[in-house]
């Protein structure tokens, strides 16, 4: 191996100490190998003269022809190079006890203060989640949600009132929360033209777009596909008390999604004019790289619970602040029972409130330190000579060969 | 079935085809279906194929379609270029012989014309050092005697002179005759012997009498051998083109697969079948799932009335998804380092061979991992353990033995001073040395003769002789010249009876210049001279001297002779005649006239003739039998001399230690009951720490080969070394096909002719490119230049081919099963819709820049030292049992993938759940996660 590769302990059964004899046996050779080469070229040398002197006698060995070759090439010996002899350096360090013991308790000393400043940081997140999806249909209508939100003639608004449980330093951001939505069926995953939106030259490729590739007139719909026929179109608003929290929607893209995949000379055309009305309607005079909320939108999801980026509040709130959230109630997740949250959260320098990579950060590296004691015990209760012959398996079976 | 030449006719010239030779597999037209063809034949081509066919419907295909076409294309285009470009190269080569300019003869004058105008008939005059154009029958040459020299390297790998002669019909005709000559030849239809030629010439008046004469190979040049020491030879066309005798016995020998390569190809089809079911199970999951859920969702769309087709569309999208379990790349990587193992065996120093200048050289680049798996090594005896260098050592000259003390008859005063003093026996004996063989003397410029023989045998009677005074000077046609002490005699050699591995003898037939006497000269092994000693001669002392010199393990040859009367010896020659001209079983019509001849002989004595064991032989062979290999020796040579030869180079132990079980017997019943009781000890012995090895000798193995085949098998798993002594070329096939019969994994060395039919029946031919040619070395896998290179060539270049590619196959499988459990495990959480996890290039980048190519590092990988594995032979018990491939190793990889493929899974989705949920940062955070431990894998794995 070129690789600095630890020897594997799976294998106890290896001759260690040969091993290492013979690496050392190695260095030796390598040291001897100079003269010796030189040596060899010397005596190919001298050969090939003799050839050359003994041309004009016979010789009863070999024909003229393998002499005529021999002189050609001087000699058919391969030519030397550490590669070609597979003589390459390597390192092979051997996974003794002490080793491997050392490595898992430096690995359980480095993961377990990690872990526990992840959870730390996780625990300094404020986090408000309010599912709405259920309490927002009008109590008469609880039997049939389906029609509730397809009916356009009720009204989808709703108010919720959330409490503020701790302090929340601004920047907050305000998330939706969907549940049991897959933007990342294949279906719908691969519904979009990303040069359509990248380009205004192009707005007339729609290909994958299928099933909303045209209107039905036959004009390309501008952006189409999937993902943006089906928009997200709830809204919200907050208040506190009187006071107006106003949501900031600015910058809520990827930057790089706003000036370099959605072009800013194109214009949203023919999008929701079909029979069936998915989401949102986007304002035609508005350009792409404008419309963020479907650029969030269009950055689908990998799992099919996911939270996307509605805006931020720039208001610290305090414990206790009663906040009204006025939000109206368009998107239909009741035909395929998803769930709607709306999530008010603050960030560390980590993200949002996740304990995943703490108690992971905390589990393997405990596990770590655990896997060092047990092994330092039993190199101590039962500890085993380096390069032990008898442990070779045909020296332990004799007989099972 | 006959074929009439008629010689320099114009009108019969058209029957058969034109001489131009082709050797190309493809030509510019159907080089392309044809190379196409051949690669879709092997199953995972065909299997690519339908995956990238599929990859073109893009309502299925997960990835872009250039993600499979872009490699598959490359491969293919790739090999078939490869093809194409040997191919040309025949073309080429096959162009300039068929282009090179011939003299011929056409209406009575001589034209220069190309090679490929050849017709069967025409005359072809060729000079000294010209590659012969097709197979002739020699009519005339410039050496008034008749003959010429030729070098037959091109067609048998034996690299001396042999002489061929005129056909005597022929003899005295001048070139201006030659060009007229009118006659027919009629010759069998064209066959692939290169060593006989059943045929006949009859000239058409008015060219001397129009007898039938019989013609030999003697009296032929066979296309591509070379003319030597010959101002020039002319001869009639009887096979040409692709019709030659060279031309007939070309063939595609068949490729060796190796057994890692079978089991390679069986864990590919259980992939294969897994792949079905995932498929399957999948397939029909999603149909499910998108029938109760997604067509709730209606932002997924589905129409409610789907063609039929939609059924499909899942479950191949799932079998495109998983296609990747069979990475392509598999079939380059291996292919690369198959052909860098190969490349280090013939880089290797250290099995070079100094003294003949010969490195080792892989001809097959495929088979290597083989090399560590050989479970029974099945060798020759001469010029493989030995090392084929001919001394004349011994002699028992009428009852007196020579060169006792000293080892050396030739430093024996007592043999020394019999010369001087003339005696009679001594000198008779030294005569049959120098002259009953088919040796060729060559007398340099200088004046020192050397002698160019087929045999090592007769080159060392002859110089044995020559050293004794008695110097063959010169042999020109039918007269030898011979010197002792100053004086010259000349002999006319009127008969050769030819030595024949039946016959296990040869004679001579001279007649002294000056007295007219004639003589029969014979030499022959023991058991085929002695019985023909005339009456009354005491043997006793030459059978024991025969024992007491095979024991020495020395060969042995009885020598012999026998005034003849003229009238016997007329009487004699036209049967002789007569049997040389048969067409039909001229070999058993000649052997029988032979024996006519050949009895009531006076045995001179007896020649011993030492053959030293190779360096390193012992060594080697104790080597690797630590390390589990079984060996057979195969020998021609005699039973006493073959077991003190196995005694001396550690194959078999000497009593307490050892012992040998003796199969033999004249009649089936004795043989029967012979292999009976050796059955029987083996059974009971086998669990005892003794050394047991049978020794059979050929006769019995015929009859046990074809009548006791199963009890032989038997025997032949159990016993670890057996010694089979007289055995024919075809006879040491059979063993090799027994024991691979019997599942073992076989090894063939040897050196020469005879040890090519098993050198290609066994996995591994290795030939050792000696002093009985190259033929061995050609047909075989690998050449090396002696045999204690064999022990590097497997403990090292084999076990390390072994375990680098058992490495590296099942690691291609693993990191591909990798990301594969890693999309099925994404398609759980998006609706089991068949979604790809990863983009195309993201999947090609992995699959080629992180994996694949990184991976080739293996090809160094050496887990313990050279010296470490040559100190442990036992080491390689690892590789011959398979211990590293295996469907239980294989489970594990499998088992290792699944593993890391939901590690890395849970970890991405966890650590990037609600708002980093998106698409592309979890592929990217799951492929970077699957390269890290992939990398993290290929270090711990290689050492």
């Amino acid at each position: 191996a070129a690789s600095p590769a630890p020897r594997s302990a799976r294998a106890p059964s290896l001759p260690e100490s040969t091993a290492e004899a013979a690496g050392a046996g190695r260095a030796a050779r390598g040291v001897y190998r100079g003269p010796e080469r030189r040596g060899g070229g010397g005596v190919a040398a001298a050969w090939g003269m003799m050839m050359d002197g003994s041309a004009a006698g016979t010789s009863n060995g070999g024909s003229g022809a393998d002499g005529d070759a021999a002189r050609r090439n001087n000699t058919r010996m391969p030519k030397y190079s550490k590669f070609t002899q597979q003589e390459l350096p390597a390192c092979k360090p051997i996974l003794t006890p002490k080793w491997v013991v050392s490595v898992f308790f430096l690995v359980g000393v480095v993961f377990v203060p990690v872990g526990v400043v992840s959870l730390l940081a996780a625990q300094d997140v404020v986090e408000i989640i309010d599912r709405y999806d259920h309490a927002c249909v009008p109590p008469n209508m609880t039997d049939n949600k389906l029609a509730y939100i397809k009916n356009d003639t009720i009204s989808k608004e709703c108010t919720r009132i959330l409490t503020v449980t701790k302090e929340m330093k601004q920047p907050i951001y305000v998330y939706y929360q969907l549940d049991n939505f897959y933007q990342n069926h294949r279906r719908y995953v691969k519904s979009r033209n990303d040069a359509q939106l990248r380009d205004y030259k192009k707005s007339n490729t729609t290909t994958s777009c299928d099933p909303e590739r045209f209107t039905a007139d036959g004009k390309p719909i501008v952006p189409c596909g999937l993902i943006a026929w089906s928009l997200f179109n709830d809204t919200y608003s907050f208040t506190r008390g009187k006071e107006n929290l106003t949501v900031n929607k600015k910058d809520i893209s990827w930057k790089s999604d706003r000036e370099h995949k959605f072009a800013k000379n194109v214009y949203p055309s023919n999008f929701q004019n079909g029979a069936l009305i998915g989401g949102k309607k986007l304002n035609s005079s508005i350009p792409l790289s404008e419309q963020e909320d479907l650029i969030v939108w269009m950055r689908t999801a990998a799992l099919p619970t996911f939270r996307k980026l509605y805006g931020r509040i720039y208001v610290d709130l305090k414990a206790n602040d009663t906040i009204t959230v006025r939000l109206s109630n368009n998107y239909n997740t009741y035909s395929f029972g998803g769930k709607k949250k709306l999530v008010l959260s603050t960030a560390t320098w980590l993200g949002g409130k996740n304990d995943f990579l703490g108690f992971a950060y905390l589990i393997v590296g405990g596990l770590c330190i655990f896997l060092a004691f047990a092994f330092t015990l039993l190199y101590l209760i039962k500890p085993r000579k380096l390069g032990d012959h008898n442990y070779l398996s045909w020296n332990r079976h004799p007989a099972g060969r | 079935m006959k074929r009439f030449v008629y010689i320099n006719d114009e009108s019969y010239q058209n029957d058969y085809c034109d001489n131009q030779i082709s050797n190309t597999k493809y030509t510019l037209w159907n080089f392309l279906p044809k190379n196409l063809w051949e690669q879709f034949r092997r199953f995972m081509n065909q299997y690519f194929l339908l995956i990238a066919c599929l990859q073109l419907w893009s309502l299925i295909t997960p990835v872009n379609p250039a993600s499979t076409w872009g490699p598959l294309i490359v491969i293919f285009a790739v090999s078939a270029t490869k093809e194409a470009w040997d191919d040309y190269n025949r073309y080429i080569s096959d162009k300039q012989a068929n282009e090179k300019k011939v003299w011929i003869v056409k209406n009575g004058a001589r034209k220069h014309i190309q090679a490929q105008d050849i017709r069967v008939g025409n005359i072809v005059w060729i000079r000294e050092n010209e590659e012969v154009p097709c197979d002739l029958v020699l009519t005339g040459t410039s050496e008034p005697q008749g003959i010429c020299h030729v070098e037959t390297a091109a067609l048998d790998g034996e690299i001396d002179l042999k002489t061929r002669v005129i056909p005597t019909t022929c003899i005295g005709l001048d070139s201006e005759q030659l060009h007229k000559i009118k006659g027919v030849i009629e010759c069998p239809i064209p066959d692939k012997d290169i060593r006989r030629f059943d045929a006949n010439i009859r000239l058409f008046p008015p060219f001397i009498d129009n007898d039938i004469c019989p013609l030999t190979i003697n009296n032929t040049l066979l296309q591509s051998c070379y003319l030597r020491n010959t101002e020039w030879a002319c001869g009639v066309a009887v096979y040409t083109g692709n019709e030659t005798k060279l031309g007939m016995s070309r063939g595609v020998p068949e490729p060796k697969l190796t057994a890692m390569d079978a089991m390679i190809d069986k864990l590919t089809g259980a992939i294969f079948l897994f792949q079905l079911a995932v498929v399957v199970v999948l397939g029909s999951a999603g149909n499910v799932w998108k029938d109760t859920e997604a067509r709730k969702q209606w932002y997924v769309k589905y129409d409610d009335d789907e063609p039929w087709y939609q059924i499909l569309v899942i479950p191949l999208r799932f079998e495109l998804l998983c296609s990747i379990m069979i990475p392509i790349s598999i079939k380059v990587s291996l292919d690369f380092v198959k052909s860098m193992y190969a490349k280090f065996i013939d880089w290797d120093e250290e099995i070079y061979d100094q003294e003949t200048d010969t490195p080792a050289h892989a001809a097959n680049t495929a088979i290597s991992e083989d090399l560590g798996q050989v479970e029974y090594i099945l060798t020759d005896k001469t010029g493989t353990l030995t090392e084929n260098k001919m001394i004349f050592r011994r002699c028992c000259i009428a009852g007196t033995l020579y060169g006792n003390e000293s080892g050396d008859a030739l430093k024996d005063i007592e043999l020394l001073n019999a010369v001087a003093d003339n005696s009679p026996h001594v000198i008779k004996f030294l005569t049959v040395m120098a002259l009953c063989n088919t040796v060729i003397p060559i007398k340099s410029p200088s004046g020192t003769i050397s002698y160019k023989a087929q045999s090592q045998d007769e080159d060392a009677l002859v110089n044995a002789a020559s050293n004794l005074h008695v110097v063959l000077v010169s042999k020109n046609g039918n007269n030898a010249e011979i010197h002792f002490n100053r004086r010259v005699i000349q002999y006319e050699i009127l008969d050769i009876l030819e030595f024949t591995s039946d016959r296990k003898r040869m004679s001579i037939v001279i007649s002294d210049s000056q007295s007219g006497k004639i003589f029969l000269l014979s030499k022959g092994a023991d058991e085929a001279i002695l019985p023909l000693a005339y009456c009354g001669q005491q043997i006793k002392t030459f059978v024991d001297a025969v024992d007491k010199y095979a024991q020495l393990g020395l060969r042995t040859l009885c020598l012999g002779w026998r005034e003849l009367s003229l009238e016997e010896y007329l009487e004699w020659s036209r049967l002789f005649k007569e049997a040389n001209s048969a067409l039909v079983d001229r070999e058993w019509k000649v052997a029988e006239v032979c024996q006519k001849l050949e009895h009531t002989l006076d045995i001179l004595g007896i020649s011993a003739i030492e053959d030293r064991l190779q360096d390193g032989v012992p060594e080697t062979i104790e080597i690797l039998r630590q390390s589990g290999i079984n060996f057979w020796m195969l020998t021609g040579d005699k039973q006493s001399t073959a077991i003190q030869i196995a005694l001396l180079c550690n194959l078999i132990s000497s009593e307490p230690k050892g012992q040998l079980l003796y199969i033999n017997g004249k009649t089936e019943d004795e043989v029967a009951r012979s292999l009976e009781r050796v059955l029987l000890t083996m059974r009971i012995t086998s669990s005892e720490p003794k050394e047991l090895a049978f020794v059979v000798d050929g006769w019995a193995l015929e009859i046990i080969l074809t009548r006791y085949k199963e009890a032989f098998t038997e025997l032949a798993v159990l016993s670890k070394t057996a010694i089979c002594c007289r055995v024919t070329p075809s006879q040491k096939a059979q063993l090799v096909k027994l024991l691979k019969s019997c599942d073992y994994r076989t090894l063939a060395i040897g050196d020469g002719g005879n040890d090519v039919r098993m050198i290609q029946q066994a996995h591994i031919g290795v030939g050792i490119s000696g002093r009985e040619g190259l033929q061995a070395a050609r047909a075989a896998d690998y050449s090396i230049g002696k045999f204690r290179f064999l022990k590097r060539l497997i403990l090292v270049h084999g076990r390390y081919s072994y375990n680098r590619t058992a490495f590296l196959s099942q690691y291609s499988f693993y990191k591909s099963l990798l990301i594969c459990f890693i999309q099925i495990l994404f398609s759980f959480v998006s609706g089991i819709a068949g979604t790809s996890l990863f983009n195309s290039v993201s999947l090609m980048a992995y699959n080629v820049f992180y994996t694949s190519i990184p991976v080739l590092t293996t090809v160094l990988d050496k887990d313990l030292s050279e010296k470490t594995v040559t100190q442990n032979p036992e080491i390689l018990l690892y590789c011959q049992a398979g211990r590293l491939l295996n469907p239980s190793t294989f489970a594990g990889w499998f088992g290792r993938s699944l593993y890391h493929a939901i590690v890395v899974f849970l970890i991405t989705i966890h650590a990037y759940a609600n708002e980093k949920s998106e698409m592309e940062e979890l592929s990217m955070v799951a492929l970077s996660g699957s390269i890290w431990l992939q990398a993290f894998v290929v270090t711990l794995e290689m050492r």
